[in-house]
């Protein structure tokens, strides 16, 4: 069994990717033993008609037999009336949660909508995902440059939400270390695999962050989902660091949600 | 250090291609392992029916024993049932090097290599800004060593006339040339070499072998840029396991002319060998990518 917290549904604007047709991404998930998805939409990078990208990803991921794809809504707060959105998210589509993508919606973590969002969304027990990264920067095209999510107010942030269960995206190799660990301290922000580095880099990490906030999470299609499933082989990990990893942490962040 | 010789190194692999390893299984060295139960014995994360032969790798400390950091690396390496790898460059990493620091950071790598007993091929470290000291570097580690090929890194752009040389020796002694390469919108080292400045190079020098390390980086444009050079052929360690890398470099580049390298062991094993594995290609071309295209190299 594993919970994958990081997979998009639809088109990356600047190159097809393999899987990103709805059946080669079903396919491959349950090939490499994904039982449940995490899954938002890459339309919600660029669109303005953010209504319509969640009202599509609710409806793919409930053509996808067995609860595999559970929909993550966009939400960006510097477009009018975004809270009628989040009420969709939660109230129309049933969603688990919501992906935010600062970044490619052109705000920084001090926008006064920001700290509403993350309080409105605590409040109806949705699961709050932030993407820090989409693209390395180094190679992103000349007309679309995309700066990391600068989460130097992060951790002032999620204390201020007590209720508030946040999940990164693409962090780690990104977040400094001592902004990992003040993240980690807090007890409710989770980390994922996708971007994590480094030889037997599951077994380094776990002994920076407890190891009940990291998950698994591939970033598929964008990133080959191979890649997180091997991490799992690289690092000697015991069953229950597995477990805990692959599905537990993940089930756990629902669990502590009012819903 | 004169016991090892190229040759010596390089017969275990001629040996293997010939008793048809190269298709078949690698020797068992991986033991016991933990896999999520789940994705075991799922077909594209099955690493064990492949022999994985890593292309390019470095050591990682100045306080910890070549060795020590050999064996540690192995360690990983069996897990992922990676047979052989190449290491080049000591520590700490110099983008310029004087020539004392280059014969020192080979030390270290020659330190390493003998005490992988075979694993480890080593990679001969030079700073072509200092050409004839590159010459006697080359001649010490390869022709009179064990070290098998010439990594290149930033010290200065490889279609630099200063390289030709280099690459006319690394020829007559059969040892390609492995050269970073990157492209970064960002902006680069001013003598970080693009895919374009190795195609430049060895279009110079066709009897040499060239290996364009990271496939240029930002992979789309540098497997355009050498696409055109049939002695160049594209790396594909270093940057994220971004899906469609490798299938856009077997259909423009043939499978021959792509090679896995992880960049060990600031990435990870898994996500670069994920690039091969779980890519859309012919099982033969993953077989050729993850070890045959770099053995067929070698045993020349
Ligand atoms: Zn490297």
């Amino acid at each position: 069994m594993i919970i994958d917290v990081n997979v998009y549904l639809s088109r990356w604007p600047l190159r097809r990717l393999p899987c990103d047709e709805l059946p080669k991404l079903v396919e491959r998930l349950q090939a490499c033993g994904v039982t449940r998805a995490w899954t938002a939409s890459f339309d919600g990078l660029l669109h303005k008609d953010v209504g319509g990208v969640n009202e599509r990803l609710a409806a793919e991921c409930r053509q996808v037999p067995a609860g595999l794809l559970q929909p993550f809504g966009t939400v960006n707060p510097t477009l009018p009336d975004w809270r009628e959105e989040l009420r969709r998210c939660h109230e129309v589509h049933r969603m688990p949660g919501i992906r935010l993508q600062p970044n490619y919606h052109g705000y920084t973590l001090d926008h006064p909508g920001f700290a509403e969002l993350l309080q409105l969304a605590a409040a109806r027990g949705l699961i709050v995902q932030l993407a820090v990264r989409m693209e390395d920067p180094r190679m992103q095209h000349p007309l679309l440059r995309v700066p990391d999510v600068d989460t130097t107010l992060l951790p002032d942030l999620v204390t201020a939400v007590p209720d508030l269960q946040l999940v990164l995206l693409n962090a780690l190799q990104i977040l400094p270390g001592d902004r990992l660990s003040a993240l980690a301290r807090t007890g409710r922000v989770y980390f994922e695999i996708a971007t994590l580095e480094g030889v037997a880099g599951i077994a380094s990490l776990v002994t920076r962050v407890p190891l009940e906030c990291v998950l698994f999470g591939s970033y598929s299609p964008f990133f080959i989902l191979e890649s997180a499933v091997l991490k799992l082989r690289e690092s000697e990990l015991s069953p229950a660091q597995l477990d805990a990893i692959t599905f537990e942490n993940a089930r756990r962040i629902g669990t502590q949600l009012r819903q | 250090m004169g016991k090892i010789t190229r040759r010596a190194l390089l017969s275990g692999a001629a040996q293997a291609a010939a008793a048809g390893t190269l298709l078949g299984h690698a020797p068992a060295r991986a033991t016991a392992r933990a896999v999520a139960p789940a994705a075991a014995g799922t077909p594209a994360c099955d690493l064990d029916r492949y022999v994985i032969w890593d292309a390019h790798g470095h050591l990682y400390s100045a306080d910890t024993p070549p060795a020590e950091q050999m064996a540690s690396l192995l360690r990983a390496a069996d897990r992922m049932h990676i047979e052989r790898v190449v290491v080049f460059m000591g520590y700490p990493w110099v983008y310029d090097p004087e020539p004392d620091e280059v014969r020192r950071q080979n030390d270290q790598v020659l330190e390493a290599i003998e005490s992988s007993d075979g694993r480890a091929l080593g990679f001969v470290y030079l700073n072509p800004k200092h050409t004839q000291e590159s010459l006697d570097e080359l001649d010490r580690c390869v022709r009179d060593g064990p070290m098998v090929g010439i990594k290149l890194w930033v010290s200065i752009r490889c279609h630099d006339p200063c390289l030709d040389p280099i690459a006319v020796r690394a020829a007559e002694l059969n040892a390609p040339i492995l050269q970073h390469t990157w492209s970064k919108i960002t902006g680069n080292l001013p003598g970080e070499s693009m895919a374009e400045d190795v195609a430049a190079l060895a279009a110079r020098n066709p009897a040499t072998t060239f290996i364009a390390a990271h496939a240029g980086g930002d992979w789309e444009t540098g497997i355009r840029a050498i696409r055109g050079t049939p002695n160049v052929t594209a790396e594909i360690c270093g940057g994220d396991p971004t899906a469609g890398i490798v299938e856009m470099a077997v259909r423009e580049l043939g499978a021959q002319r792509v090679i896995y390298g992880s960049d060990f062991r600031g990435r990870s094993f898994a996500s670069q060998l994920a690039k091969v594995v779980g890519a859309d290609i012919p099982e033969e071309s993953k077989r050729l990518i993850l070890a045959g295209n770099l053995q067929r190299m070698l045993a020349r």
